[in-house]
């Protein structure tokens, strides 16, 4: 049955979070239905408007940092963001020191010190880290501590209780 | 040949100032009225296609969707309805039967909303329900047993098994094949968490939800379907459904489209073919025939379930709820005729059967008459709209009362009316795997216990009103009720007075 197919991700998340316990962004994909709001909920939160109406005809500049897998009609889907691992590769991999895990255990990004090398882009094993719309630096999901939204925009409106925030 | 054309009833508005073209309205609708059109670049709708479910609107992030009724209008008549032409224009196209889904939505009166409550006031004051205890538990069963003692003065308890209910709601029958997998588990953890009971309606149980079988009521229909000796073990009681109130008289279809795997398993029959529950049960055709099946029943399961006769309210209901009382019965589940369905024909739907409120006063008056009020508890259904319903039927007569289309809207249903295409957008009435999804069971869940808490709340501030602290001292305390705007005809029905009398 359904019930029984467990969430990938929940199980290398638990392989990752050995040595950090913090709430994570987790997709329970068999709830997740492919509907694509927290893509534009994700794109509103990080655009710096004061409504989501106004993205109209502006979506181009801007990329959501999570990003639903499975085709429109597929049997599976299921949205995907930083894990936020306990021992990220793309912090290894940063040759400017611009990518931290800083001490609640966010990977963060910084923007002054990003060279737009995307080696973070090439190694993160989730493509979660993506080129942010200008070109010049790399982007990733913060859990909406980077923004006004105070809480995870995708976890608050997603229709089906498919993507949570708690520790695992 | 092209059939003629039908307008569309309602016309779904995009405000083109806050639509961003996410897309998510084009992946939600089941219906395929929207798409974007890569040639004008920007989303369009064929309002001919919706069914009007309000999923697109609920999902849109940025609210600017509507759904309007169309002003298109065919030259106006009084006797000729645009809705009455359209049916005939069907009809002419297809030689079919119409069907519709949900309860009678004709505007008939309204009882319960002509019905009104009466309050202490310094007599008898009222009572705090947040400060002093308020029960709400009921129990269902025969009542009617002499008091026994043994040798040693000790009371015998030969009490016959009762249903013990937290709160004198329970979910009405809804099968396994109507509704989705996850509905139903939304309604099985539910009534576990609530103390409550719902019903499995006629299409089985699923191996899966075996576990909840002690909030479990379930149903023995004219199809027979899923019924085994595990199935009747596992429950809490026993329903023998004579009939439902959406469409008495008639058995049950269920297209083929609906019997998937899974509900083929449960129900014991083929994959993909209708399954059709008779008019009749082939075995039934007096009170006589209905005592055998209750005590076949009641032998397979050694006595220790009560068992429920479910019927339509239809004209003779009092005389028919008399012979149910004296059957060996333990409980009478009566339908009103604007309970719901999966499935009816809409002549049946929207002609055949009485209002709850009518049909409850009269049984519950004649069983009373009859000196066999405590035989049977009276559970009655059909459109309970709220928890002040409640209290007006339990007033009016009834023990508890069976809520399903209200359970249905708390999981997301917004009444399009359209389960009978087996594309429910909300997951609810279909078993289509990408649409059942739609129903996170542990949301739909916690759903329906907020209705039925907030309802018992409520429950209890108008006992408390009363100035009454038990659920039981409300039965057939019809001295609580008044009428406004009742005949005097109405009034004698319902065993009430009119307001200001």
């Amino acid at each position: 049955m359904r019930r029984a197919e467990r969430n990938n991700f929940g199980a290398c998340a638990a392989a990752a979070r050995k040595d950090f316990l913090m709430k994570r962004i987790y997709v329970n994909e068999e709830w997740c239905l492919g509907c694509h709001l927290c893509e534009y909920e994700c794109m509103y939160a990080n655009s710096g408007l004061d409504a989501m109406f106004k993205l109209k005809g502006r979506l181009g500049e801007f990329i959501p940092r999570i990003k639903v897998e499975g085709e429109d009609g597929a049997d599976v889907h299921f949205a995907v963001n930083c894990r936020q691992c306990s021992d990220p590769v793309c912090v290894k991999s940063c040759i400017a020191g611009a990518l931290s895990k800083d001490e609640g255990g966010i990977v963060r990004i910084d923007k002054n010190k990003c060279v737009g090398c995307y080696t973070c882009v090439l190694v993160c094993p989730y493509g979660a880290i993506m080129p942010a719309p200008d070109g010049k630096a790399a982007q990733k999901c913060a859990l909406c501590t980077d923004n006004m939204m105070g809480e995870p925009n995708c976890v608050k409106n997603c229709p089906n209780n498919a993507i949570v925030f708690e520790e695992r | 040949m092209k059939d003629m054309f039908i307008p569309a009833e309602y016309e779904v508005v995009r405000n083109p100032d806050l639509c961003i073209a996410c897309r998510v309205c084009e992946r939600q609708c089941a219906n395929e009225v929207h798409k974007f059109d890569s040639d004008l670049g920007k989303m369009i709708a064929d309002s001919t296609k919706c069914v009007n479910c309000h999923r697109c609107v609920c999902m849109c992030p940025t609210h600017a969707l509507k759904i309007v009724k169309s002003d298109d209008t065919y030259k106006l008549n009084g006797n000729w309805p645009m809705r009455t032409m359209n049916e005939v224009y069907r009809q002419a196209a297809t030689g079919g039967v119409l069907l519709s889904s949900m309860g009678n939505p004709t505007e008939n009166p309204i009882y319960f909303s002509k019905i009104l409550l009466n309050a202490s006031q310094v007599t008898n004051p009222p009572i705090d329900p947040l400060r002093e205890p308020m029960e709400t538990a009921v129990y269902l069963g025969k009542k009617d047993v002499e008091i026994k003692r043994d040798a040693r003065g000790m009371l015998v308890d030969n009490l016959p098994p009762q249903l013990k209910l937290t709160t004198p709601i329970m979910f009405s029958a809804m099968s396994y094949g109507s509704i989705s997998y996850n509905a139903h588990e939304s309604l099985a953890r539910a009534a576990e968490e609530l103390g409550i009971y719902y019903n499995t309606g006629e299409g089985g149980l699923h191996s899966d939800f075996y576990k909840y079988g002690k909030n479990t009521i379930v149903q023995v229909a004219s199809g027979r379907f899923g019924v085994h000796e595990q199935y009747l073990k596992t429950a809490a009681a026993i329903e023998i459904k004579m009939g439902q109130g959406a469409k008495p008289g008639i058995g049950g279809h269920l297209p083929g489209m609906k019997i998937s795997d899974d509900v083929s398993k449960t129900r014991m029959i083929p994959k993909g073919v209708d399954a059709i529950s008779p008019a009749p049960h082939h075995d039934i055709y007096s009170i006589e025939d209905l005592r055998q099946l209750i005590y076949s029943l009641k032998e397979a399961t050694a006595y220790t379930k009560p068992v429920i006769v479910k019927v339509a309210a239809v004209h003779n209901v009092a005389a028919i709820a008399s012979g149910i009382a004296r059957s060996g019965a333990d409980i009478i589940a009566i339908d009103g005729y604007r309970g719901g369905t999966g499935a009816a024909p809409t002549r049946i739907r929207d002609n055949v059967g009485i209002p709850i409120e009518l049909a409850l006063a009269q049984v519950d008056e004649r069983l009373r008459q009859e000196g066999i009020r405590d035989n049977v508890s009276v559970v009655v259904g059909g459109s309970i709209h709220s928890s002040a319903d409640v209290v007006k039927a339990i007033a009016l007569g009834a023990d508890a009362c069976y809520i399903a289309t209200a359970a249905v809207l708390a999981l997301g249903c917004h009444l399009c009316r359209s389960c009978h295409s087996g594309k429910c957008n909300w997951g609810i009435a279909t078993q289509r795997p990408d649409l059942v999804k739609r129903l996170n069971p542990d949301v739909g869940k916690q759903r329906l216990v907020n209705l039925v808490h907030a309802w018992t709340h409520e429950i209890q501030e108008m006992m408390g009103g009363m100035g009454i602290n038990s659920i039981e001292a409300l039965r057939g305390n019809r001295l609580m009720l008044r009428g406004v705007g009742l005949n005097e005809t109405e009034l004698r029905i319902l065993g009430i007075k009119h307001a200001g009398e």
